[in-house]
């Protein structure tokens, strides 16, 4: 029992360890959340902003930090943690470290829901605005659909090849569609088309994100219940079967979910690249790469990271904004290619 | 206790393995001999539940493994492929401790019992000083020792292996055949190995089974079964199966193929 109980040491206890990562990085988002709305414009206190002396309504800091400014932030950490362990998961299902939210065609599947109705919408029905994102919706699911059709035959694990290749020749038919569409468009609508491609997390207010919520939630809940299969799944999928992984089951729940969070995540902000990538390979440079360390880690991690890229984008060319999908894979790129590099 | 009651096998039309009945004997090496192709890879697939018959069963005691779900076969029979590549750079303890999956809800997370025996896994498999290291850096002999690890992690009372020494040298593959020897010894475990290497099997398995073009020609004791008339059915090669007094069991030395 000694020889074990130093092999835990070793090997550091698992609950110690999440309870560690959980808090330290819960911490780090919460600090994000917290300061991110004091930068802008208008300059405010955050004594002044949770000072409870002064009621609300007279309290014009507080009323900035939590009416004007949280929105955003929110939208950022909730997008942040979406597309983070979205990523997470999607890397672990098709056995690959280079895998994305967007592999598998959702965001195009998305941006070209979004582009039909930003060109088309105002001759179709009223409120053409307010339903970018439900199309984007639509256009996300129709596009993992197509995907899992393709890749699934009856009796048979799904085939990461096929759910790659699937996704690939998507996402490459879909921007074809849209740059199709985009040739049809006018100068506005081309330009709100591109404004919308970049990403952008000033939704106005808290509405959008409590309709996006309920589906993100649900795919964090079912990614907590998968961590340990993903594990078994990223080693391999026979292996997987043979330590008592239901592989067909685990693979239509990791799909799914990873799919609709990520689809819930580009209505609300747009496609914004690159957090499902380096925001899990960071992560896993730092705490390892168990999933159940993993996975929470990168939910918080990447929620504290879109919103410090938001900053930037915010302040660093204040007035004028920097969009924030700019920012993001001005970071992730050369990240991106410094992990490939390395690999080979 | 492992039995496979004619089963057939084939994607799309074919068969790969056609009214295949073997009964596993509890408690022995047994080895699955035969040329490429013949079937052995389906039909261990079979016989730890990864592909279903779509004739016959298999049947683990007095159920059939169709009936049962994975976590449950998981718990009972345990697999070691021929290479194990995965896609993140675990650490060896990580990998054995994967072995306790089917044995641990979603949401627990290993507890002392599990570190237990995952330890005496790493002792048994020699591969305790390496429980930090991580598994992708390892040599090919400690990467199959560390699966082998995971599986005895396991704790099945069966144990498939699929051509376990094919990727390594002479050396290594000594070390692993005599591991297997001694885990069977020590710890009773049933095993059926899939494998080309005639002499391997001589020298570790009591009973042989051997196909060719995904039928059982003949199953029983190896020095009953393993002939140079059985090696020539086999493989269409010549070759002299001779006892060596120094090593102690049969061995075969290739002569000349047969046209």
């Amino acid at each position: 029992m000694r020889a074990s109980a130093q092999l835990q040491s070793r090997g550091g206890d698992l609950r110690a360890r999440f309870v560690t990562v959980v808090l330290g990085y819960g911490a780090l988002a919460l600090a994000a959340c917290t300061l991110a709305p004091l930068a802008g414009s208008t300059h405010i206190s955050l004594v002044r902003v949770f000072d409870r002396s002064i009621p609300f309504a007279d309290n014009v800091d507080a009323q900035i930090f939590f009416v004007a400014r949280m929105p955003r932030v929110l939208t950022g950490a909730i997008v942040g943690a979406t597309l983070a362990s979205a990523g997470v998961v999607m890397q672990a299902l098709l056995g690959n470290p280079l895998a994305t939210p967007f592999t598998l065609g959702v965001s195009t599947g998305a941006a070209l829901g979004a582009v039909l109705v930003i060109t088309f919408g105002s001759s179709v029905a009223a409120g053409a605005l307010a339903s970018v994102p439900l199309a984007s919706l639509a256009g996300a699911v129709v596009a993992s659909a197509i995907v899992y059709v393709l890749a699934t035959r009856p009796g048979r694990p799904m085939s990461t090849m096929v759910l790659l290749l699937a996704g690939v020749t998507l996402n490459a038919f879909f921007s074809a569609l849209i740059l199709f569409v985009q040739y049809a468009a006018d100068f506005t609508q081309a330009y709100r088309t591109l404004r919308w491609l970049m990403g952008d997390l000033d939704v106005g207010s808290f509405a959008p994100i409590l309709s996006a919520l309920p589906l993100v939630l649900a795919a964090l809940g079912i990614f907590a219940f998968l961590t340990r299969s993903l594990n078994l799944l990223s080693v391999g999928t026979e292996t997987a079967a043979t330590r008592g992984v239901d592989i067909g089951w685990t693979q239509r729940l990791a799909f799914f979910s990873a799919s609709l969070a990520t689809a819930a995540a580009v209505s609300l902000a747009g496609p914004i690249g690159f957090v499902g990538i380096v925001v899990p390979h960071l992560v896993r440079l730092m705490v390892g790469v168990d999933h159940r360390i993993v996975l929470p880690a990168s939910a918080l991690f990447g929620a504290a990271f879109l919103v410090a890229c938001d900053l930037i984008a915010r302040t660093v060319l204040a007035p004028v904004e920097v969009p924030v999908g700019v920012v993001t894979a001005m970071v992730g790129g050369p990240f991106f290619l410094w992990l490939l590099v390395r690999r080979s | 206790m492992l039995r496979a009651e004619s089963v057939s096998f084939g994607y799309d039309g074919g068969f790969t393995l056609t009214d295949a009945t073997v009964d596993i004997a509890a408690g022995a090496v047994t080895g699955l001999l035969g040329p490429n192709g013949c079937g052995k890879t389906t039909l261990l697939k079979l016989l730890c539940g990864v592909l279903h018959p779509r004739n016959g069963r298999v049947m683990l005691g007095d159920r059939t493994l169709a009936a049962m779900t994975r976590r449950e076969v998981a718990r009972h029979v345990a697999v070691v492929p021929q290479e194990t590549h995965p896609a993140f750079d675990y650490t060896v303890l990580e990998m054995v401790l994967m072995g306790r999956h089917p044995h641990l809800s979603a949401f627990h997370f290993e507890g002392p019992a599990d570190y237990e025996l995952a330890r005496q896994a790493l002792d048994a498999t020699g591969t305790g000083h390496l429980a930090n290291r991580s598994y992708m850096t390892l040599s090919g002999g400690e990467k199959q020792r560390v699966v082998i690890a995971s599986a005895l992690a396991q704790a099945t009372d069966i144990l498939l292996l699929d051509e376990p020494t094919a990727s390594l040298d002479l050396g290594y593959q000594l070390d692993i055949a005599s591991l297997l020897a001694r885990l069977n010894a020590e710890r009773r475990v049933t095993m059926v190995v899939a494998t080309h290497d005639l002499n391997l099997a001589a020298s570790l398995c009591e009973r042989v089974i051997v196909m060719r073009d995904g039928r059982i020609l003949a199953a029983g004791a190896t020095d009953e079964v393993l002939t140079d008339q059985t090696v020539r059915r086999l493989y269409d090669v010549e070759a002299d199966v001779q006892f060596h007094p120094r090593a102690g069991h049969l061995t075969v030395v290739p002569i000349r193929r047969r046209r």
